[in-house]
């Protein structure tokens, strides 16, 4: 037996034996994801012992370093992971902006105490993270950020205020853009920091999404003294850590394009329920050229995100390439959205209630409407294709 | 298995590419096309073709082959989509040869195989009847005779029918139209008493035959596997062509593509490179994105057919369908970025289009497969 043939039969087998069965129930989504955090409520018992069960392991972050408290696995070993993960319905134990974002951008950027400090307590499930680079001035064109950072000997005094902060109001730390050379150029003059969302000075207004719910909010930052010490990479050379770690970002929303957002009937078997077959096809063969059309596209994206993932492993991928995925798996997941509305049709209309599982199409449908909008929006994607990888002029 | 291509893929990319190239480029199509040529093809191309080994490529080692696989079948008709050459690479050396290898007994094997590995014999098959690929529908009618079968009817749109030496002919042995039970597969010499081949013309200038059978005879032991089964080893082989014409259509679009963003990067207008307009930025980054999603489509349908051959329908319907959308578009858009010189016979840009449609419809265009993906579905 091969060394991956082995690692998948121990994998399988602790799994088995320490994955509750509640945790292998299918995802209803938002509703049954654990974010983890010193706030954290857990759903059940189950959840908190999956969580803690896959953190001690570095199951919750495979392939870090064992030394940050990753489970230091290959690639390989790590894709094996996830297949026996899914054979076994094994719901995501723990997911956190720490784990897609900062995590690999303080491997990369941040320094020894750093990552001792940070990374543990992310692969435990024990800090929840939130990002502030978004501000009301400063969207797309995120450089143009306004937030101060004054230095002020061996800390700095943040002044500004940052908006769309997705669960600042749920997060114990922030990692954040600041300005610490307001006279550089805009690029030139950013610095990548972190801090605590309980300092002195932060507070946080949540806002209302168009599907109901207020998962992110303005926050401000008034006189917030953060050390030294929390800076990440070098004094004015912030752009370049937030620039890789939206690459993270990027592919981990791009890849929503596969995600169900918690139905767990496809769209042929949802249209079937609702207009019925004739003679074994669906009665409305609008509607079935559009969703084969769309599962086409979807097999093709699937398939698109593991060659990504090859080229990678070859080193000829052009970093860019995250904006290709970025693009098409949320105009993708925005157009199966759409698709799930006109299949369900009056179903998918209900707001609340059990029938409806609280409303959780509509609700979806609408939060997937910021799929190309967080993380840079499809223009400013395609602005990147355009001259990374086609190297049109401009720009 | 990794969606990238090997090293030796890789460099059969590069020969086919710069054989191409040199001998083929598409003023090599513009000229046959001129000339009114009334073979369509460049029969010293296409023995050279055969002698670097390419016509052999499926065709097993034992048989005077390379005995690879379909990836590297596709890596070559990608490459012919780049310069859009006509020659019987996908009627003879992927689509009968995957079907005589397949199907064949050990005596047709023999007999045709090497001589098509050589360039020496080329076979297509006969499928369609009616305007649209609808294979199930052949309705040919194939009845027995004392020794064998007589066939009699009508085939179009058969690829390379004019030259042909031997066609793979779909016949129906029992049921009747759309029933997949009741076809049977027929290796029909060219020669044989009441074949007719009318060329047909065709928007692409590439090369396609109206064949008329008027009771021809066909021996028995000219039954290409068994008897009223012959759905199975068609369905493969249909699947083998529609990989292979995928594989086509994304170089072409490829390629129309390429020479577009160039385009875009010289011509000037309101006193700058129109590639600094966002409106164009974005449509070449869209469908930048189109063509590499299809990409991966079309690996993985090769590689699936090399791996489990038979499992191959479903990725392979997504990738031709995949193919001839977004192929399309890269030959419309780049019609449309060139301006009025893209209007013109001179520019090389709208053979791409030309080409394009016709792979599209050849062996089921992108609605055809969708309504396969649904059937698989069951909705
Ligand atoms: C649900 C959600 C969660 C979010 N979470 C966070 C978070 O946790 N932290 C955070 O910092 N931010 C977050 N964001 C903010 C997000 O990153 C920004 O909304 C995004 O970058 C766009 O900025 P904007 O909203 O200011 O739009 P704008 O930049 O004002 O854009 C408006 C429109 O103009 C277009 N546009 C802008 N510039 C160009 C250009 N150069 N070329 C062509 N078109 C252009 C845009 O594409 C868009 O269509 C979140 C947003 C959403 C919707
Ligand atoms: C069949 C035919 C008949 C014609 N008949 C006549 C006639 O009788 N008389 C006559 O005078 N002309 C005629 N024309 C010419 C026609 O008007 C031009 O082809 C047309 O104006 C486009 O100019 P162009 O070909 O130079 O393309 P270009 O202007 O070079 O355009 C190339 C591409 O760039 C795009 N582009 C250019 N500028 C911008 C911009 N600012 N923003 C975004 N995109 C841009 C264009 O949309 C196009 O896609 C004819 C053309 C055709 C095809």
């Amino acid at each position: 037996m091969s060394d991956l043939e082995a690692f998948r039969k121990e994998t399988r087998a602790w799994l088995e034996a320490n994955c509750p069965p509640e945790m292998r129930k299918p995802s209803r989504g938002e509703e049954d994801t654990c974010w983890g955090g010193r706030k954290w409520k857990f759903q059940s018992d189950a959840q908190r012992l999956w969580m803690q069960r896959m953190g001690e392991r570095g199951w919750t972050v495979p392939e870090w370093p064992r030394e940050y408290g990753g489970g230091g696995l290959s690639r390989d070993e790590a894709k094996i992971l996830r297949e026996e993960m899914r054979k076994l319905g094994c719901r995501s134990p723990l997911d956190s902006f720490g784990i897609w974002m900062l995590g690999p951008a303080l491997l990369k950027y941040g320094h020894e105490e750093q990552k001792r400090e940070h990374l543990p307590k992310i692969a435990r499930g024990e800090i929840r993270w939130c990002q502030g680079y978004s501000e009301p001035g400063s969207g797309s064109d995120l450089a143009s950020l306004q937030t101060r950072a004054e230095d002020k000997g061996d800390h700095y005094i943040v002044n500004g205020s940052k908006i769309w902060t997705s669960y600042a109001d749920k997060a114990d730390w922030i990692f954040c853009l600041v300005r610490t050379d307001p006279k550089a150029p805009k690029h030139e003059g950013i610095s990548f920091v972190l801090f605590d969302m309980e300092s002195p000075g932060v507070s946080t207004a949540p806002i209302t999404l168009i599907s109901g719910s207020s998962p992110f909010c303005q926050t401000f930052f008034e006189d917030v003294l953060v050390p030294k010490s929390n800076l990440v990479g070098s004094l004015n050379k912030g752009w370049d850590v937030a620039k890789f770690l939206l690459t993270h970002e990027r592919d981990m929303i791009g890849g929503m394009g596969t995600n169900s957002g918690g139905e767990s009937r496809s769209l042929g078997q949802i249209a079937t329920e609702s207009v019925g077959l004739d003679n074994g096809v669906l009665a409305d063969t609008n509607l079935r050229g559009q969703i084969a059309a769309l599962e086409i596209d979807a097999w093709a994206f699937r398939l698109t995100m593991d060659r990504v993932g090859d080229l990678v492993k070859t080193g000829k991928i052009n970093p860019a390439a995250s904006s290709l995925l970025k693009y098409y798996g949320t105009e993708l997941n925005k157009r199966r959205m759409e698709l799930v509305m006109a299949a369900g049709g009056f179903d998918a209309l209900e707001w609340d209630g059990e029938h409806s599982h609280e409303g959780r199409n509509a609700r979806a449908w609408l939060r997937s409407k910021a799929n190309s909008i967080e993380g840079g929006t499809s223009e400013v994607q395609l602005n990147i294709i355009a001259k990374r990888l086609l190297n049109l002029p401009g720009v | 298995m990794a969606l990238v291509l090997t090293d030796e893929q890789t460099m059969l990319r590069d020969t086919t590419r710069s054989f191409l190239g040199k001998n083929a480029p598409i003023s090599h199509l513009r000229q046959l096309r001129d000339s009114r040529d009334p073979i369509g093809f460049s029969q010293p191309l296409w023995k050279e073709f055969a002698d670097n080994g390419w016509a052999g490529i499926l065709v097993p080692e034992n048989h005077g082959g390379l005995g690879l696989g379909y990836v590297e079948a596709g890596v070559v008709m990608e490459e012919l989509g780049h310069t859009l050459t006509p020659s019987p690479f996908f009627a003879s050396a992927v689509v009968a040869a995957t079907a005589i290898s397949r199907a064949g007994s050990d005596a047709q094997k023999s007999a045709y195989l090497r001589k098509i590995a050589a360039g020496d014999l080329i076979a297509t098959l006969a499928i369609d009847e009616s305007p649209k690929h609808r294979p199930a529908n052949s309705a040919m009618s194939a009845k027995r005779s004392a020794g064998g079968f007589i066939l009699e009817g009508s085939k179009s749109y058969v690829v390379d029918g004019h030259v042909a030496d031997l066609f793979v002919v779909a016949g129906r042995t029992a049921g009747s139209a759309s029933d997949t039970k009741g076809i049977t597969l027929f290796l029909v010499d060219s020669k044989a008493k009441g074949v007719r081949a009318e060329r047909t013309s065709t928007v692409d200038s590439h090369n396609a035959a109206r064949i008329a059978f008027d009771k021809t005879p066909v021996a028995a032991d000219h039954v290409l596997g068994e008897i009223d089964n012959g759905w199975k080893p068609l369905d493969g082989t249909l699947n083998a062509g529609r990989a292979a014409l995928a594989s086509e259509m994304l170089g072409a679009g490829d390629e129309a593509f390429g020479r577009t963003v160039n385009y875009l990067k010289e011509r000037k207008q309101f006193g700058k490179l129109i590639g600094e307009f966002q409106a164009l930025q974005h449509r070449a980054a869209a469908l930048y994105c189109e063509l590499e999603v299809t990409r991966s489509a079309v690996l993985k349908a090769l590689q699936t057919l090399d791996e489990s051959f038979d499992g191959a329908g479903p990725i392979v319907a997504v990738a031709k369908a995949k193919a001839g959308q977004s192929a399309t578009l890269a030959a419309q858009e780049g019609i449309q970025m060139h301006g009025g010189i893209g209007m013109t016979d001179e520019f090389d840009i709208g053979f791409f289009l030309k080409r394009v449609r016709v792979c599209q419809e050849l062996f089921g265009d992108a609605n055809f497969q969708a309504d396969r993906i649904a059937r698989l579905s069951r909705y």
